[in-house]
């Protein structure tokens, strides 16, 4: 194994831990907003405040962890993405930082429950991953060309493209699901029926559009980046392992059994797709720029990032068990039975 | 070409308010953690409710502040990227480890933030809940340490060779540590805990003068100007070794700012004054102090700024900016030495009112000069974004909507800033200590029964 796939493999994992913990939170202030505005909201706000308070700070950092081993490992990408992204970027950044210090605000400063703040809130979480996922359209090529050596956008060509705009659907979609299913997980922890239901209707609603809109986008790839669909099919029984953990989640859900197992099953679904998706990319991180070869630091950059990353690790870990020993897997702080916020 | 096509300029002008936004927020986040703790340690060592309860209250506002400094800090961290590629892209060889490190000790932070937040009273022993803090304070104070080690490296750039326009001969740790590191790291640092402490001194100061008598704000304001003074005069020290660091490793900077032109010994230090030409106006003439600075004795060699081409002078006007910093640092550590040593004899002054609004405005004042400090430190290493190796003009985006994105952020610092704002005194306001204090007494006694 070479140190840029180890480099990539890391980068991957640690998106991949983003979109699961991300998507909690963006979906989790989506429906906040919705059951708002069907007048359910009592039924919601305790269960996902319990759950989102002490951890939104450790989901952002997982964002920035991201972006910054990009530029760690693979400095060449900061040239091409960094110039083209400005706007879609900024955008994404300016909806992050409105949604994280609302959050604070209204949550641990002044206690504010308008409902025009809950609906703004709601709302950034679907506008985000859709601001978010343009960039793995641009990562296929097609969208991005090179003028003087400087690299510049198509907006028009990305705006009228099929597969950005299924891209952003199943996006919307996933973290809707995603959320959904782990909430009622979280819900049905805290011994909260009316909540449970309430989830659960949501999660098995989300199920569908998912699944299509992920199937929808093998199809658009045909079209626009045809060695790509193919090396996709190579790994058609990862996504077939990916599908039947898909129809074991909903399955789960529908008897109403075994929220924590259908929950693992969700995130192996995501798993094995999110890795097949990156592993049929290889080895481009920008069609057809950028590969992780030419655009990889020099070795003993990488073999000091990988160090400082283990040891990181080391400290990570055990830090993030306890973080979850104390919040997700105690019985009296999931059931609210006292608040010992500061 | 107008200013409003010029992509380099747009993009500094929304790094520094950016930076400028953000760092508010940051020495705050670096500094409170230790008062906190301090605050907490004494309520339990001295079986003082009302330690532990400036511990509770700061720690609660203390939330608010990080939470805008972790969106700020985000933004800059990815707009490093998006504005500046080109620099990314080259320096991103060199630099990437303590970046990536700076990321670890966020990380670190951030889990232990949340369960301290979280834990309050759930365990039975109080120190338990104390030594969460320590990797709080730990983290935030090592994530400070990790980017200034960065921004050390832009301004003392070392650990790799440029052969025929490539970078060879990388060095990761020995960029890490380049010369600037040891006093710019003290630095951020020991001013951090300063600002802190005298900003928390300001809201005591505050509540004081809006008439409270309460004992509570009478022990907050001693302890955070003693702290106060202990890092004031760490600063001052600490600063002297800076000036000697420029002194050595970057002369024009240290000549812009003292308006020092011809090289000579026996260098005099020009305080305030208005330039004309090359000739300062209505200045305050300090002789050899300049020398000293730079070199520790008068007969120091004091290198001038006609020895630099031209286009490699920072402006002359970052002058203004470092009398600023320094006159308020030594403001700070007069005024919080008077105040505590009137506080140990009990002096009556002291307790006067326009004491108090001596009080009030050494926070802001603190704020200030952490503002001055940095744009002193950025604008007087023009015009290298890497000192020596590249300009900010070539690190620049090619993208040409940097306009458009500096009319929404400053659009976001607004509204973040306002936010800020309001929610803090609408939390403080509603809940005032006199309030809790008499909440806590009932439930103790209803444990009693």
């Amino acid at each position: 194994m070479t140190l840029e796939i180890i480099g990539i493999a890391v980068l991957w994992l640690f998106l991949y831990f983003y979109v699961i913990v991300a998507s909690i939170d963006f979906g989790a202030g989506f429906f906040n907003a919705y059951s708002a505005f069907t007048n359910k909201q009592h039924l919601l706000t305790n269960v996902i405040q319990r759950y989102l308070s002490p951890v939104w700070e450790v989901t952002n950092v997982f964002f920035v962890f991201f972006f910054v081993g990009i530029v760690g490992f693979f400095p060449q990408s900061a040239f091409y993405y960094g110039t083209t992204l400005l706007v879609p970027a900024s955008i994404a950044l300016i909806l992050l930082a409105i949604r994280g210090s609302y959050y604070a605000f209204a949550t641990y400063g002044a206690k504010i429950n308008h409902r025009g703040y809950i609906y703004m809130y709601g709302l950034s979480g679907l506008l985000l991953p859709a601001a978010l996922s343009p960039v793995l359209a641009i990562s296929e090529g097609g969208f991005m060309q090179l003028e003087n050596g400087e690299p510049y956008l198509d907006y028009w060509a990305l705006f009228t493209s099929p597969l950005m705009w299924s891209i952003v659907v199943l996006a919307i979609a996933a973290v809707l699901y995603i959320s959904a299913v782990f909430l009622t997980w979280y819900a049905n922890k805290a011994g909260d029926v009316k909540a449970t239901d309430l989830l659960r209707r949501y999660a098995l609603i989300w199920a569908l559009p998912t699944i299509i809109t992920a199937t929808g986008i093998i199809y658009e790839l045909r079209g626009h980046n045809f060695a790509h669909y193919e090396r996709l099919l190579d790994f058609w029984w990862m996504f077939a392992l990916s599908a039947l953990m898909f129809i074991g989640t909903v399955f789960l859900l529908w008897k109403r059994r075994n929220y924590g197992t259908a929950f693992i099953l969700l995130a192996g679904q995501f798993f094995t797709a999110f890795f097949a998706y990156g592993i049929s990319h290889y080895p481009y991180l920008l069609y057809p720029y950028l590969t992780i070869y030419d655009s990889f630091t020099n070795e003993s950059m990488a073999i000091a990032l990988i160090i400082a990353f283990i040891a990181g690790l080391g400290l990570l870990l055990p830090s993030l068990y306890l973080l979850f020993r104390l919040f997700l897997f105690d019985k009296d702080y999931v059931k609210g039975k006292s608040d010992y916020h500061v | 070409m107008g200013l409003w096509e010029d992509t380099a300029f747009l993009s500094r002008v929304l790094t520094l308010l950016t930076l400028s936004f953000h760092i508010l927020y940051a020495t705050v986040g670096v500094g409170v953690p230790l008062l906190i703790m301090i605050a907490h340690w004494m309520g339990i060592k001295k079986n003082d409710d009302h330690y532990i309860l400036l511990a509770r209250r700061w720690a609660r506002g203390f939330v608010i502040t990080v939470a805008v400094g972790v969106v700020t800090g985000t933004a800059i961290g990815l707009q490093l990227s998006l504005l500046w590629p080109n620099f990314m892209q080259l320096a991103g060889n060199v630099i990437a480890l303590p970046l990536f490190m700076e990321v670890f000790a966020f990380f670190f932070e951030a889990i232990f933030l949340g369960i301290y937040l979280y834990t309050w009273d759930r365990f039975a022993d109080q120190r338990k809940h104390l030594l969460l803090l320590i990797p709080v304070a730990v983290g935030a104070a090592l994530s400070s340490v990790f980017i200034t080690i960065v921004n050390s490296f832009m301004n003392a750039p070392q650990g790799f060779e440029v052969l025929n326009g490539e970078l060879v001969n990388i060095s990761p740790l020995l960029a890490m540590f380049s010369p600037a590191v040891p006093t710019k790291v003290a630095h951020v640092m020991t001013t951090a805990f300063m600002t802190s402490a005298f900003v928390l001194a300001s809201i005591a100061a505050l509540r004081m003068l809006q008439g409270s008598k309460h004992e509570y704000h009478k022990k907050a304001l001693f302890l955070t100007m003693k702290i106060g003074l202990v890092f004031a005069i760490a600063t001052a020290l600490v600063g002297d070794l800076a000036g000697k660091y420029l002194a050595e490793y970057q002369p024009e900077k240290l000549a812009a700012a003292e308006w020092h032109f011809e090289t000579s010994s026996e260098a005099e230090l020009i305080l305030f004054g208005v330039l004309d030409g090359e000739e300062p106006k209505y200045a305050i003439h300090i002789p050899y102090a300049l020398s000293i600075l730079a070199g520790g004795l008068p007969s120091s060699e004091v290198i001038g700024l006609n020895e630099f081409p031209e286009d490699e002078r920072p402006p002359l006007w970052i002058h203004y900016l470092f009398d600023t910093m320094v006159m308020i640092g030594m403001w700070l550590a007069f005024f919080s030495l008077v105040f505590v040593v009137g506080a140990y004899r009990k002096w009556k002054f002291i307790q006067a009112k326009w004491m108090s609004w001596l009080v009030l405005a050494s926070g802001p004042l603190a704020l200030i000069a952490i503002e001055a400090g940095w744009w002193f430190t950025e604008v007087g290493r023009q015009p290298w974004i890497l000192r020596g190796y590249m300009t900010v003009s070539e690190g620049a985006t090619g993208s040409d909507q940097v306009g458009l994105m500096l009319i929404l952020f400053t659009g976001l610092y607004v509204i973040l800033g306002i936010g800020t704002v309001v929610v803090l005194t609408r939390m403080y306001r509603r809940n005032p200590v006199e309030k809790e204090l008499a909440l806590r007494e009932e439930q103790k006694e209803a444990e009693v029964e």
